[in-house]
């Protein structure tokens, strides 16, 4: 009895799973199709001859019958990678110190500004959006990485996690570092980083997916294609070669396999994040 | 906090400095800079001169509420949510049961392939649903036709292209409260399960009177959290249908950036953004009042 009702769920699990990954499955089989192949009706599920035509046709520099084609994937990908990269390292200098102050160490005003900070959270992102272009045209950083990246920085949810995780962390600690004689600056490097590492790994890892995927900004920020991240370029490309089903298709390997097979190997600390979601002040 | 009181002054004020000024200038500086704006005419020509600026009072607010486009885009947005919420939170509800049986084998890979969706790059996956949709070659009217049913012009039609947009933003979104809800699930006392099974409760009076009841505060923040992030869609109709067809799938936020960015009305957009932020803030203070009332925020 317990053995097949197992059998059953399993199944049901197993099925349900199944039809959520068939979009992805699908979307690496036709980016390995010959080009014009996936184009017919029914579909064709499985590349019969799988040619990797499609990611050199994508990525590598070449001359076309029609003159040179660019799609600017190759250097988009290196764009993002560096971008997200930028965004994670910058991102966590900003909000790893700030939560440990805000959670362990006195200065004035700490309530009433770690008060304001939390009412902050709840103003969403695209009512800044409008001046905040202004202020970076008049900054003079429209087009430019500095403009891409600075309104990611001010990570709020960051500040909340690293707090939230130190409350717990005993005083007593940090006391006896300082009679010690260590300095603040080294109890925070030798005693509260070490203790932070999972939480660390865990703000890095959604600081970089979120850079990675981010879309709406950095379409508004960038104008030149020589700078755009991957969904960008992505999504231009889609507007001019949207009937090439097998090159879009790679198109879409290239931009959302990184983040999937990141996630995969460090989806403990993922799952930790998620979780970490309903946060009290 | 005995030696903490004389100990980390000057530190905690350093540590805290960079993000403050970080946060004046990208949050608090342009939100207040969006309610200026809104009162203003600024447009194409005042992004040149700005000496050709002027304070307009409510005008812009006027304008949207006159405006029968700004109107369908709104109705659009509230459709969205209106279709995507409950679909979303009854399949997340729907795998984190499945998934929070003791007898499924193999659970963590299970619960890795359900949730990959949500971690995909949403452009990518956007891109890819387009071709599924397709009308003449997309798998999913492959399954209609071989099934006998009439092929659907998902994205062609104004009729069906929400659906077909939600269709795809539930299968991207799904997995997220799918753990969130496990994790709440996980949380219900087994006592309360067997002592149901002992009056003699069925399946569905268990999952009525005590599942229900047990993960009703997650559920609810999971709602309300999910219509916000309904009201924020904007990529999803750039990259799939470009806001067509006949404007059906314009949402709040593609007409914001098209006010924006494409006709350089910076002053109607913000009102916009006011308007939105507006909804959004309506929709914490009622998380809020739930909260209160149940005691669990």
């Amino acid at each position: 009895m317990a053995v097949s009702r197992g059998l059953v769920r399993t199944s049901a699990v197993a099925a349900f799973a199944l039809v959520t990954i068939v979009p992805l499955a699908w979307m690496v089989a036709v980016s390995l199709m010959p080009p014009g192949s996936a184009n017919t009706f029914p579909p064709p599920l499985w590349p019969v001859h799988p040619t990797l035509a499609n990611y050199r046709e994508l990525l590598l520099p070449h001359a076309g019958p029609g003159g040179s084609t660019d799609y600017h994937i190759a250097r988009a990908l290196v764009n993002s990678v560096a971008l997200a990269a930028l965004a994670t390292l910058f991102g966590l200098l900003v909000t790893v110190p700030a939560g440990y102050a805000f959670a362990k160490l006195r200065f004035r005003g700490r309530a009433a500004l770690f008060r304001a900070l939390l009412a902050l959270v709840v103003v969403p992102g695209q009512v800044a959006m409008l001046p905040l272009f202004l202020l970076l045209k008049w900054l003079g950083l429209v087009n430019t990485y500095a403009g891409v990246l600075a309104p990611g920085l001010a990570g709020l949810y960051a500040v909340l996690f690293v707090r939230q995780a130190l409350l717990a962390l005993p005083d007593e600690m940090l006391d006896a570092a300082r009679v010690d004689g260590a300095s603040e600056a080294r109890i925070f490097v030798s005693v509260v980083l070490p203790l932070l590492t999972p939480v660390i790994v865990t703000l890095a890892l959604f600081a970089f997916l979120a850079s990675w995927s981010d879309f709406l900004w950095p379409l508004i920020v960038l104008s030149d294609a020589q700078l755009y991240t991957l969904p960008v370029a992505l999504a231009a490309m889609s507007r001019e070669h949207g009937r090439d089903v097998e090159l879009m298709m790679a198109g879409a390997v290239v931009t959302t396999l990184p983040v999937l097979a990141v996630f995969v190997g460090l989806q403990r600390f993922y799952f930790t994040g998620v979780l970490g979601g309903g946060i009290k002040g | 906090m005995s030696g903490g009181r004389s100990a980390g002054g000057a530190t905690g004020a350093v540590f805290v400095t960079p993000l403050l000024l970080l946060t004046l200038a990208v949050i608090v500086v342009p939100t207040l800079g969006a309610f200026a704006l809104s009162l203003t005419d600024f447009d194409i020509y005042a992004l040149g001169d700005p000496t050709r600026l002027r304070f307009v009072g409510l005008t812009n607010y006027a304008a949207l509420a006159a405006d029968p486009h700004f109107a369908q885009v709104i109705g659009n947005t509230i459709l969205l949510a209106a279709l995507g919420v409950p679909a979303a939170i009854a399949l997340s509800l729907a795998a984190a049961l499945l998934l929070a049986s003791a007898t499924v084998r193999w659970a963590p890979v299970w619960r890795v392939l359900l949730f990959a969706p949500y971690v995909t790059t949403l452009v990518a996956t956007a891109v890819v649903w387009q071709y599924l949709l397709d009308t003449r070659t997309g798998l999913l009217n492959a399954l209609l036709v071989g099934v006998g049913l009439a092929p659907v012009d998902w994205l062609g039609s104004p009729a069906t292209s929400i659906p077909a947009i939600v269709l795809f933003v539930v299968w991207k979104v799904f997995g997220y409260n799918m753990i969130v809800f496990t994790a709440a699930l996980a949380l219900v006392p087994a006592e309360l399960y067997e002592a149901a099974r002992l009056d003699g409760a069925g399946a569905w009076t268990r999952f009525r009177h005590v599942t229900l009841p047990g993960i009703g505060p997650a559920l609810l923040l999971a709602a309300i959290l999910s219509v916000a992030n309904f009201l924020q869609i904007f990529t999803e109709p750039y990259v799939m249908t470009h806001g067509g067809p006949a404007q059906s799938t314009e949402t709040v936020l593609y007409y914001l950036f098209s006010q924006g960015f494409d006709w350089w009305s910076l002053g109607l957009a913000s009102a916009v953004a006011v308007v939105l932020f507006a909804a959004i803030l309506a929709l914490t203070a009622v998380q809020a009042a739930f909260g209160a009332r149940f005691e669990w925020l």
